[in-house]
């Protein structure tokens, strides 16, 4: 590829512009966060809101930032086996066996330990509480310190919690954890805190690929509603009929 | 660490969740419905056989109801906020209902157990002194009617209770089994047949710890033994285990006929991690052996001895099988992955808040709270009378 002098300048001067207005695009995110925080409702009304969340197993790549990402911003204790979010690793053998694994999660990657040349096929799946609009975990929940928000988010109460854990026998995802130090059951909640001022959750601005992809369902133009209006989709265990508003593209059949 | 887990469990599975404490809260409230279902017998349903034993079992289902909430309140994250189980309860919650149910049928079985014991508290209130008298005045209630219409209005007061009693018992039990049997996302546990289950082996469980304890009471007081009493309560406990199996069984064959989406990972707890529990002390300890001993009680003649050999044996082989199916349920569940491709270890600790230790002291407190309560109503009177009766018609 050739370039001319001309194009070289374009290029250049883009990347000058980008360069000065990304700054400015997050000061000025920092700054409505800063505003809403000092206002606790802020402007959120969450009747106008209903979150939903898209994988897209094609995309991922298994490099675990999401996952490494989650645990700084929601402070998941890094040396204990519990997690909001991880990657699984499916690789079919060519003698027919499914290999799954998600070694720490996925947090610090993957190594190939199986030589390249008996794998069939392999992907990787990002997995994530699913938010399920018929959620068992709330449904088992005897104190109801489990409770779904208006505007679609499953969030544990942690001044309430009475550490039974029923809910996490409930999940048939393993998206749940006893959080040792508060007694209490915890789970990914969609950074709560970020979404309700107008961010992305961690993970899905982590991914360097875009394979998460979170959005508003109450918005027709949404990444999400985007997706969802256009593509086949499927969400994980739908025969449960726990109805999860994370929704996969390219589910293997599988993947559970 | 690689022995511990087979296959793929999610990454949040590293831990089981609900240790021994789980295994054992089922097993208390099981003995408790049980024993106190065995005192129906008598009480509700007048069988005279039981008599000797029926107050004695009232006693033994409130001495283990004493302890029926430690294992879950030890359990909890938070022992604090438990109590929000009462004040907030959840309703769609299966466990929320715990302490509605709970307190509902302590106090049927304290009114049970005082209008059981009422003559003899106010005759003990009249003929004592000091504070003996001052504690069975109170134990009265300070009423001290004993005339014979008082006492007509005290049993069939008495049975009403017992009549509520035992779909409280039976509900207080079978919705332990709805606990496991309603969480969809187990394939182990999910089943309708959970809270039968539970209620039948309860059943047996309470009636086989009966026998037990009255034969150690036999033994320790030097009492003749009431061979009616006994063979009747092994006539129950053969007819009990009989549904109670057919059940298990039942559960099992229609899972492994119907053959779903998990049956691979069940077949693999099966056969790899609770074998030994479950096809061997379950089944054939817990289950057949007693089958086959209680079988031979009831059509042998004479023998008494062995009979009675047989009749401990069973029971002995009964309690140990129930803790059992107890333990493959609530341990076996959570020793297959969500992931139905992989399967993890339950390794239990001696000591601490969810150890072995404690679970040996909350199966040992209810004995030591049986022993003051009788000490304090003493029920052996039953059993030395009856005995009279019994002889006395067989000569
Ligand atoms: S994925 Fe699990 S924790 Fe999340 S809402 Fe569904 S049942 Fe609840
Ligand atoms: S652990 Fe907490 S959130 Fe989960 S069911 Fe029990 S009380 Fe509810």
């Amino acid at each position: 590829m050739k370039l001319s002098r001309r194009d070289f300048t374009k290029i250049g001067s883009k990347i000058v512009i980008g360069a000065a207005t990304g700054p400015v695009i997050i000061d000025a995110l920092v700054k409505k966060a800063q505003a809403s925080e000092s206002s606790p409702d802020g402007d959120y009304d969450w009747n106008k809101h209903y979150w939903g969340y898209v994988v897209d197993t094609t995309k991922c790549i298994g490099c675990g930032r999401c996952a490494n990402a989650c645990k700084r911003e929601n402070e998941v204790p890094f040396d204990e086996p519990v997690y909001r979010t991880w990657i699984e690793r499916y690789r079919k053998l060519k003698d027919g066996e499914m290999k799954i694994d998600s070694p720490n999660a996925g947090i610090d990657g993957f190594t190939d330990d199986i030589p390249e040349e008996e794998i069939n096929k392999a992907f990787y799946v990002p997995k994530i509480c699913n938010h399920c609009e018929n959620a068992p975990c709330v449904q088992v929940c005897p104190v109801g310190a489990t409770y779904t928000t208006n505007d679609g988010v499953i969030l544990v109460d942690f001044e309430y919690c009475i550490g039974c854990r029923y809910c996490i026998q409930a999940c048939p995802y393993g998206a749940r954890y006893f959080n040792l130090e508060k007694g209490t059951a915890d789970k990914c909640t969609w950074c709560y805190h970020r979404i309700t001022k107008g961010l992305l959750p961690a993970c899905v601005q982590a991914c360097p690929v875009g394979a998460r992809k979170f959005g508003d369902l109450k918005d027709p133009e949404s990444i999400v509603n985007k997706i969802l209006d256009k593509e086949r989709i499927n969400v994980l265990k739908p025969d449960l009929g726990t109805k999860p508003k994370v929704y996969y593209l390219g589910l293997d059949r599988e993947v559970r | 660490m690689e022995s511990l887990v087979w296959g793929y469990v999610y990454p949040n599975e590293a831990e089981i969740q609900w240790s021994i404490l789980i295994v054992l809260y089922p097993y208390i409230t099981g003995l408790v419905a049980g024993a106190f279902i065995a005192s129906s017998l008598y009480h509700v349903f007048g069988n005279k056989e039981i008599k000797p034993v029926a107050r004695f079992a009232l006693l033994t289902a409130l001495a283990f109801l004493c302890v029926a909430m430690l294992p879950l309140l030890a359990h909890l994250g938070n022992p604090l906020r438990g109590i929000e189980i009462m004040f907030t309860p959840h309703l769609t919650s299966a466990m929320s209902g715990f302490g509605y149910i709970f307190s509902f049928y302590f106090i049927v079985v304290v009114l049970e157990v005082w209008l059981a014991f009422r003559v003899d508290i106010v005759k003990t209130a009249l003929n004592s002194r000091g504070w003996k008298e001052l504690l069975y005045s109170a134990l009265a209630l300070f009423s001290y009617d004993i005339s014979e219409k008082a006492l007509e209005a005290d049993e069939k007061l008495g049975k009403k209770l017992a009549i509520i009693g035992i779909p409280s018992a039976a509900f207080l039990h079978g919705y332990v089994g709805f606990i496991f049997g309603g969480i969809k996302a187990n394939p182990w546990w999910s089943t309708p047949l959970m809270p039968i289950i539970f209620l039948m082996s309860a059943i047996v469980s309470g009636i086989a710890l009966l026998i037990l304890l009255y034969l150690i009471v036999i033994k320790i007081k030097k009492y003749p033994l009431n061979y009616n009493t006994l063979y009747s309560l092994a006539h129950y406990l053969w007819i009990f285990l009989i549904v109670d199996v057919v059940l298990e069984l039942l559960e099992i064959i229609s899972m492994k006929y119907e053959a779903l989406e998990e049956i691979e990972i069940i077949e693999h707890l099966l056969a790899e991690k609770i074998a030994f529990t479950f096809y061997g002390i379950q089944l054939t300890m817990g289950a057949l052996i007693p089958f086959i001993l209680l079988l031979l009680v009831g059509v042998m003649k004479n023998r008494d001895k062995l009979k009675v050999v047989m009749v401990t044996i069973s029971s002995v082989f009964i309690v140990i099988g129930v803790f059992a199916m107890r333990w493959n349920v609530v341990i076996g569940g959570q020793e297959i992955s969500k992931s139905l491709a992989g399967t993890l270890t339950y390794e239990p600790v001696f000591f601490g808040q969810e150890g072995v230790l404690l679970a040996i002291i909350i199966l040992i407190l209810p004995l030591i709270i049986l022993r003051v309560i009788t000490y304090i109503l003493p029920p052996w009177k039953d059993m030395i009378e009856e005995n009279e009766e019994a002889v006395v018609s067989s000569e």
